[in-house]
């Protein structure tokens, strides 16, 4: 496995500098349906040139790196422990390269790591699975848009949201509107219906593992995906908050179980510069193909 | 899309002409300053560059040495708000004519721009390679040993750095009508 830390090192560039197509794809159409010489026309096009720009200097498009998420499905019997120290280790020397900024900083004392490692950065999340491949994707996320996440527990007597899928569209809209551009926009919805105040958080985050232009296998859940980003781009927020038309880029949903008593939804927000990247690796650590 | 151009020395005059949706190509001397800064100007330090008629933007920037020189190698906004509790008492006391950012500031930062003739840019989030690159040099950094480089103060010059008018010398802020407008708006979809 002796390029393992080396490949890694390519994923976490690649994440940096390089957005995935269907984002890409996405913004350009926002850009095509935003008022000719408007602010959200003006504000998508510094955003198009800055993708292009990241990408030709293999620079961060962000100077925040944000949080490092790592998510890895491995065959049984592989040693998990041993590519996790390989990906400390890479996320160490893609900070001093510069494709990731100094961004693990000690809770208690404010001081920071300087290399992004520490207790609970970069994080990993497992999964195992029954094929002789280790899938590894990393997601960037900058703190501006984590800043924006919410959660809201149901029933909200506040916003009139009840114990059902209207209620969790009267919330997920709310959080929009709560977002404005703060997030920097156009964002993307990442939304888990059940669960608990934690794995709710942890399955909004996956679904940014989706492509924007999937669809979601459960008809209802598709419905309300396409909903609420159609609705949310006609509430006038825009790029950045600035007005306009193209306020989400997409929004994936996905529903855990709950307890009778809980019923919570989660919802993580995702500013444009939505890094996300990953590859299938074979059991002696060679890239078999980049996922998206 | 017409631009307008504002160039270093930033005077009262040029500032209160200003409004609210104008798209803006800064050129000249600005100055970063992020949480530690504003605390410590907000504290009573002293500032070690003059402020009066200049910008402060909100940005801890990535700067590498190259040689004798500074490069930025990525310099988008940070969010604003963090600053609130401070930027009102800066903006009286030292006298700055514009705060560069992202996501807009609240009441006490629109009042102290209508009272001691002052704007709020903002730039576009998450674009640090195209404002990076409207850096032409950098002519100093201050405070770095006591705060650490992203915290520090560095003279940037720029040239025509793309931001927009959110909030004007005159009391109005973007931020304010469109959260007011979208809510009025989601009512009607609810």
């Amino acid at each position: 496995m002796q390029n393992l830390k080396v490949n890694l090192i390519e994923l976490i560039r690649r994440t940096s500098s390089d957005l995935p197509d269907d984002v890409q794809k996405t913004i350009l159409t926002g850009l095509k349906k935003e008022a000719k010489k408007s602010l959200a026309e003006q504000t998508l096009l510094i955003i198009q040139k800055n993708i292009e720009l990241a990408a030709k200097k293999s620079q961060p498009i962000c100077q925040d790196t944000g949080s490092i998420l790592f998510f890895v499905r491995v065959p049984i019997g592989f040693d998990a422990l041993k590519l996790e120290a390989e990906t400390r280790k890479a996320v160490a020397d893609a900070t001093s390269m510069g494709y990731l900024r100094q961004n693990s900083v000690d809770s208690l004392t404010g001081r920071n790591s300087g290399n992004n490692l520490g207790p609970g950065t970069p994080s990993f999340h497992y999964e195992f699975w029954r094929k002789p491949q280790v899938d590894v994707r990393l997601i960037l996320k900058g703190g501006g848009c984590e800043n924006v996440g919410a959660q809201y527990s149901l029933p909200h007597s506040g916003l009139n949201a009840n114990r059902d899928l209207d209620g969790c569209r009267r919330v997920i809209l709310d959080a929009v509107v709560q977002a404005q551009g703060k997030g920097c926009g156009p964002g993307v919805l990442g939304v888990c219906i059940g669960g608990d105040r934690i794995t709710g958080g942890i399955h909004a985050k996956e679904q940014f593992l989706r492509k924007l232009n999937d669809r979601n296998p459960n008809p209802e859940l598709d419905r309300l995906e396409l909903d609420i980003t159609n609705t949310a781009n006609r509430l006038g927020i825009g790029p950045m908050g600035f007005g306009g038309t193209t306020t989400l880029l997409g929004c994936k949903i996905g529903a855990l179980n709950r307890v009778p008593a809980s019923y919570f939804v989660t919802i993580s927000y995702m500013c444009w510069a939505y890094r996300r990247q990953g590859f299938i690796l074979n059991t002696r650590g060679k890239i078999e193909k980049w996922l998206y | 899309m017409k631009f307008i151009h504002l160039d270093h020395p930033f005077t009262e005059q040029k500032v209160r002409d200003l409004k609210v949706g104008d798209l803006v190509l800064v050129s000249g001397l600005i100055y970063t300053g992020r949480d530690a800064v504003h605390k410590y100007l907000y504290d009573g330090g002293k500032s070690p560059v003059p402020l009066r008629d200049q910008i402060i933007y909100h940005c801890g920037p990535v700067v590498m040495r190259e040689g004798k020189r500074w490069k930025v190698t990525a310099a988008g906004p940070t969010t604003s708000t963090r600053e609130e509790p401070y930027q009102a008492d800066i903006i009286k006391n030292h006298g700055i004519r514009g705060v560069i950012g992202k996501g807009g500031m609240g009441p006490k930062t629109v009042e102290a721009c209508k009272q001691f003739g002052c704007v709020y840019l903002h730039a576009v989030g998450g674009a640090a390679q195209v404002l990076a690159d409207c850096v032409q040099e950098v002519q100093g950094v201050h405070l770095a040993e006591r705060f650490g480089p992203p915290e520090a103060i560095w003279e940037f010059r720029v040239e025509d750095f793309p931001v927009t008018v959110t909030i004007d010398a005159h009391g109005n802020s973007l931020h304010k009508d469109i959260y007011e407008k979208s809510k009025q708006a989601l009512e009607k979809y609810l």
